[in-house]
């Protein structure tokens, strides 16, 4: 940090972009109030805590430089335009249609506060609704909030709902669950006092039989991820069986953008189905901002985190939305909320419901689809790569993951080199997988750029045996045949 | 003024998207697969596959652009006028942060990015943390937390497992009774019983009632400074000492940071943990309820359990310059509070807005914002408004003041839902009204640095009318908003049997 | 909503709520004044049958529009029916407070806790005094 050498402006003598208060202003306005300088205002700051100097930053600067500033930093991003993306593991390189950005940018979107005062607010209140009611569509299941922080927060905020809604405190969760939605449970489990006990995976989906022996009458819920963190598509009615047995909430974290083809979680007994709403209309942002969404059954409507938008009328008898069951939160029940959350990320939200009109209903469909085959396609090409086998045999619809004989960071690496992402290393939250990599695939990854990716995966994995030393004889890369 | 016909806009119904679905309509064309078209059964197992695709709408593109763009002309927003929210810090969103958040190389950064090719942006973060840190005069922080109660949250599990670190179970949050509702609600999630400490005659802390209350099973003392009532608490010295002693940490709640931006830092008043607001104080647009970020900076002795990642800054080895990195290796961190890095969008903005303003900007803007706070102050002293609407505590405020509704409601009979409904008719964002909960039919009110002493002046004006107009006749403003695109909505009906999504 | 009342057969607790003793039963409710308080009632959360009560303890939550407050129990007992009607009718809280907008019935653990409580005219005098 560069001392700042501007001149600590207690004289108050400019106006800077952002305020417009001019020398008379101020002199008119410190009249009004009876005092002949601002200091006079600052002075119920006890001296010793005033800080007497100026912030040890730099000094303001035009828009233009603020721009050049900000602009030569992204240029050391490497981004999805520069490279193509096969990286996922809960966010992904989806196409954001151009009205979502036209939309999302009106000022009378983007600027206003929370809906509090509904009759001025009735254009974030319906979009609310529209939204409530299309991710309830997607889950199949009755109730859905505004919208959450994000995924893996979700997850956790679930956690409390289930504490709260059975009076016990043991999670059973899938390791198939996102690794950072587990951790975050893990983070907030500390602080509401529950426990984790952890199932593992078996053949890329969560081993039933140990699953429905980890689930006894103290089980508030099972948490369970489909697709799943390897991208398989877990059999939740199933493995939800062991829940219902022991009346433990069955808790779904479901990726949206399969929900056009896979039945939805409220189909498969679910009570409550959340998760990252990031494929749906919003960018990939280094990570945020997103949303989490988060659905459950009527059952569970007064205990939901989060805002809630319901329909009304007004006094004339015009249809109208307001903030529903606000004595769930935390500005009317306060040590009592059913969580102390104040966000929707409305903006987030509202990006999903343009993204989700703009789809459709059949282009949501076939979306769903194209992912499947392009998956099915990908999967089956990388595999037949010399080097390259699956890492599990389950379904999949737009996620796999795959093993690779050469250091997984080394192929990584090597394929940057080519301008490839070529996919997220399993070995970073998964000790048991290091020699895994996980493959996403959206709308934006052509036939080509999956045969480029096999193409430079091979030629790596290639590469780096011939750089291993006593390693046995090399083999030709490429020697697979895709049938 | 009670409009005899309906508004264009009243008579426009409100219809919802699905009601303007048709069959055959649609705005997407997706590409061809260009791989082999194999029935989705041969995929996946047809038990695991859905029978009916979900009920979304079927519209066309022009359809959805005037779809929505006419639900955003029934928004009222900030860059149409005068927002006083109090707590909610209303500023200007520079459309700059807007144009430089959606850069591709931030816009389309894959969180999962190698940090050897994310090397931008973990510096923008760094340098955001470094910023933070010098505003709150903390040497630490954590820009994880995804909005000021996720950074409540996490202050409440550091002090958690900052005490269990040193071997001690403490059980008890102290909060004034002034507090946002997402302090004790925050208590509860973090697993602690709240305690609320009263309010004294100057609007501070009672602090007969602190000293009482203080103790070894106190685990944290949670504030707001400036308050919710827009006070400076002159006793903080006394308080974070006293907390001190008794072994328990200082939350700061930054929702009111913008009030003393280059003026005072929560550190120097003895804080261990403060949340930054950066959609508040730090120009991040609300977006109509979120998103927003909640960063939190923290004191060396809280540190070693700030959330991971960390993003910290290496010295690169010969000569080279230096790395940015993700730290996973923290072993007494609190663990993740959600995925990846933290809303990276909104830290892109605000660090853009801290480059705009700098040093001497930064305290310029809340100089202005305290300014702006006690001139409108002073304005509604004045005339009928002085009479009907005291100010609660009588003294300078910082950046927003707090008044009382109740001589207007037992000498008019308009409640304060009423003046803010009639606000609604002459264009103007009500403030926050019934909170804090220690007044009585409260106001509260925040211009920010944002407005003129133009738009101040007509505020003050137009609640003079609404209180000439009421000593005439209250009924007016009993019914008010008249010109909205719909009038007083049926809460009740709501809330007993609520409709929460659409049938289809 | 009707007006103001405090009818003579009911006993009274302090935190405004009524009790009308039947023996060993009792049914329990808020007052016209309770009512009024809280405004426009919109959710009614009872207890469990088979729950027990306690003496100036909460035993339910009543709901309006922006606040949510328990119930002070007036007398200890275990709860044998719940008013199941004001699921779909909360008004009825509102509307005939001491009557369709009762709120449980209880078997009373000890009849002679009802000696503390206020007879109307008394209830009407800690009213006054507010």
């Amino acid at each position: 940090m560069t001392k700042g050498t501007a001149p600590c402006l207690r004289s108050l003598s400019r106006v800077t972009r952002y305020t417009s208060a001019t020398p008379a202003d101020r002199a008119e306005m410190l009249a009004a109030i009876g005092i002949d300088s601002p200091a006079a205002l600052f002075e119920q700051i006890p001296e010793p805590l005033r800080l007497g100097r100026p912030l040890e930053l730099p000094p303001g600067i035009g828009e233009a430089e603020v721009y050049e500033r900000l602009a030569a930093l992204a240029a050391r991003n490497a981004d999805a335009e520069e490279e193509v993306c096969f990286v996922g593991a809960g966010m992904y390189d989806h196409y954001v249609p151009a009205i979502v950005d036209a939309i999302t940018q009106r000022s009378e979107f983007l600027t206003p506060y929370t809906p509090y005062q509904p009759e001025i607010s009735q254009g974030g209140l319906q979009v609310m609704f529209e939204f409530q009611t299309a991710i309830s569509e997607l889950t199949g299941l009755p109730v859905s909030n505004a919208g959450l922080y994000e995924g893996p927060s979700s997850v956790a905020s679930a956690g409390y709902l289930a504490i709260g809604a059975t009076g016990r405190r043991r999670f059973v969760v899938s390791r198939g669950v996102h690794p950072h939605s587990r951790e975050a449970l893990a983070t907030y489990s500390e602080g509401y006092g529950a426990e984790l006990v952890e199932v593992g995976l078996e053949e890329g989906a969560t081993d039933a039989a140990a699953l429905a022996a980890a689930v006894d009458g103290e089980t508030a819920a099972v948490f369970l991820q489909s697709p799943n963190f390897l991208g398989a598509v877990e059999d939740v009615e199933a493995l939800g069986a062991a829940a219902k047995e022991h009346g433990a909430l069955l808790i779904v974290a479901v990726d949206p953008i399969t929900l056009g083809i896979l039945k939805p979680p409220g189909e498969c007994g679910a009570d409550i189905a959340l998760g990252e709403g990031q494929p749906l209309g919003n960018r990939l942002d280094f990570g945020g901002p997103s949303f989490g969404f988060f659905c459950g059954t009527e059952e569970q409507l007064r205990r939901m985190p989060g805002r809630i938008a319901g329909e009304t009328d007004d006094v004339d008898g015009r249809r109208g939305f307001v903030l529903a069951l606000q004595t769930r939160e935390q500005h009317i029940r306060r040590e009592k909320a059913t969580h102390n959350i104040c966000t929707a990320q409305a903006l987030n939200a509202l990006a999903a419901m343009v993204h989700l009109a703009w789809l459709g209903r059949e282009g949501f469909r076939e979306l769903g689809e194209l992912l499947a085959r392009r998956t099915a396609y990908a999967r089956q090409r990388l595999a037949a790569v010399e080097g390259v086998e699956s890492l599990h045999e389950a379904p999949v619809v737009r996620e796999f993951a795959v093993r690779l004989e050469a250091p997984v960071e080394r192929v990584l690496e090597r394929c940057a080199e080519r301008g490839i992402a070529a996919g997220y290393p399993l070995g970073r939250e998964y000790p048991e997988y290091e020699d895994g990599l996980l493959v996403a695939i959206t709308e934006r990854r052509t036939r080509e750029q999956i045969d480029e990716l096999a193409e430079a995966l091979g030629a790596a994995i290639a590469a780096e045996d011939g750089a291993s030393v006593g390693d046995g004889p090399n083999k030709a890369p490429m020697s697979k045949e895709v049938t | 003024m009670k409009p005899a016909a309906e508004t264009p806009m009243q008579r426009d119904r409100a219809v919802t998207i699905y009601e303007k679905s048709k069959p055959g309509r649609r705005a997407a064309v997706l590409p061809e697969a260009g791989v082999p078209e194999r029935p989705l059964g041969e995929l996946i197992p047809p038990k695991l596959l859905r029978e009916e695709p979900p009920r979304l709408p079927e519209v066309a593109e022009p359809e959805i652009v005037r779809h929505y763009n006419r639900l955003s002309r029934r928004n009222f927003d900030l860059d149409t006028g005068f927002y006083p929210l109090g707590s909610c810090t209303m500023k200007h969103n520079p459309r700059l942060n807007e144009r430089v958040a959606a850069l591709p190389g931030h816009a389309r950064l894959h969180p999962a990015q190698d940090p050897r090719r994310a090397q931008g942006a973990l510096e923008l973060m760094w340098l955001l943390q470094q910023s933070l840190a010098e505003i709150c005069g903390l040497p630490q922080v954590s820009l994880q937390p995804s909005a000021g109660s996720h950074g409540e949250l996490a202050g409440l599990l550091l002090t958690r497992a900052y005490h269990a670190d040193r071997g001690e179970q403490r059980t008890k949050v102290l909060a004034p009774d002034t507090a946002h509702g997402t302090n004790p609600a925050s208590v509860a999630m973090a697993g602690y019983e709240v305690v609320k400490v009263a309010t004294n005659e100057r609007g501070g802390v009672e602090m007969d009632d602190l000293r009482a209350k203080v103790s070894d099973e106190v685990a944290c003392l949670m504030l707001t400074n400036p308050n919710t009532l827009g006070l400076f608490d002159e006793n903080i010295a006394e308080i974070a000492s006293l907390i001190h002693a008794a072994g328990g940490t200082l939350y700061y709640d930054g929702a009111n940071l913008n009030a003393v931006i280059g003026h005072s830092r929560p550190g120097d008043m003895g804080f261990d943990i403060v949340h930054v607001n950066l959609h508040k104080s730090f120009s991040q647009p609300h977006g109509g309820g979120g998103p927003g970020a909640g960063p939190i900076a923290v004191s060396e002795r809280i540190e070693p359990f700030l959330p991971r990642p960390q993003v910290v800054k290496r010295e690169g080895a010969n000569g080279s310059g230096p790395f940015y990195d993700l730290d996973h290796d923290r072993p007494k961190s609190i663990g993740r509070l959600r995925g990846f890095q933290g809303n990276f969008g909104v830290f892109v903005r605000s660090y853009a807005y801290i480059l705009s303003l700098g040093a001497d900007g930064l305290a310029e803007a809340s100089e202005t914002a305290v300014l702006n706070a006690n001139y409108l102050k002073a304005r509604l002293a004045d005339g009928r408004a002085g009479k009907r609407l005291p100010v609660a505590f009588d003294r300078h405020c910082m950046h927003e003041f707090v008044l009382s509704g109740k001589p207007m409601k037992r000498e008019l009979g308009l409640a304060t839902l009423d003046l803010a409904k009639r606000l609604l008719d002459f264009g103007f964002h009500p403030p926050t009204i019934y909170f804090p909960l220690l007044v009585e039919e409260a106001l509260m009110i925040e211009p920010t640095e944002t407005e003129t002493k133009e738009s101040l002046d007509a505020f003050a004006d137009a609640v003079e009318e609404i209180l000439a107009e009421a000593e005439r006749d209250p009924e007016v403003a009993k019914q008010a908003p008249y010109t909205t695109p719909v009038r007083r909505l049926d809460e009740v009906k709501a809330a007993r049997r609520p409709v929460v999504r659409q049938p289809l | 909503m009707p007006d103001a009342s405090y009818p003579e057969e009911l006993l009274y607790h302090a935190e405004h709520d009524w009790a009308r003793i039947e023996g060993e039963q009792a049914t329990l409710g808020i007052t016209w004044y309770a009512q009024d308080s809280l405004g426009e009632v919109v959710f009614y959360d009872p207890p469990e049958v088979g729950a027990a009560i306690v003496k100036d303890s909460a035993y339910a939550e009543i709901e309006s529009v922006k606040a949510a407050s328990e119930v002070i129990a007036p007398l200890s007992g275990e709860t044998i029916e719940v008013n199941e009607a004001l699921a779909d009718a909360p008004e009825r809280i509102n509307e005939d407070p001491y009557g369709e907008g009762w709120l449980v019935k209880v078997k009373l653990d000890d009849p002679a806790e009802a000696e503390a409580l206020l007879a109307a005219v008394d209830y009407r005098k800690l009213l006054e005094g507010d």
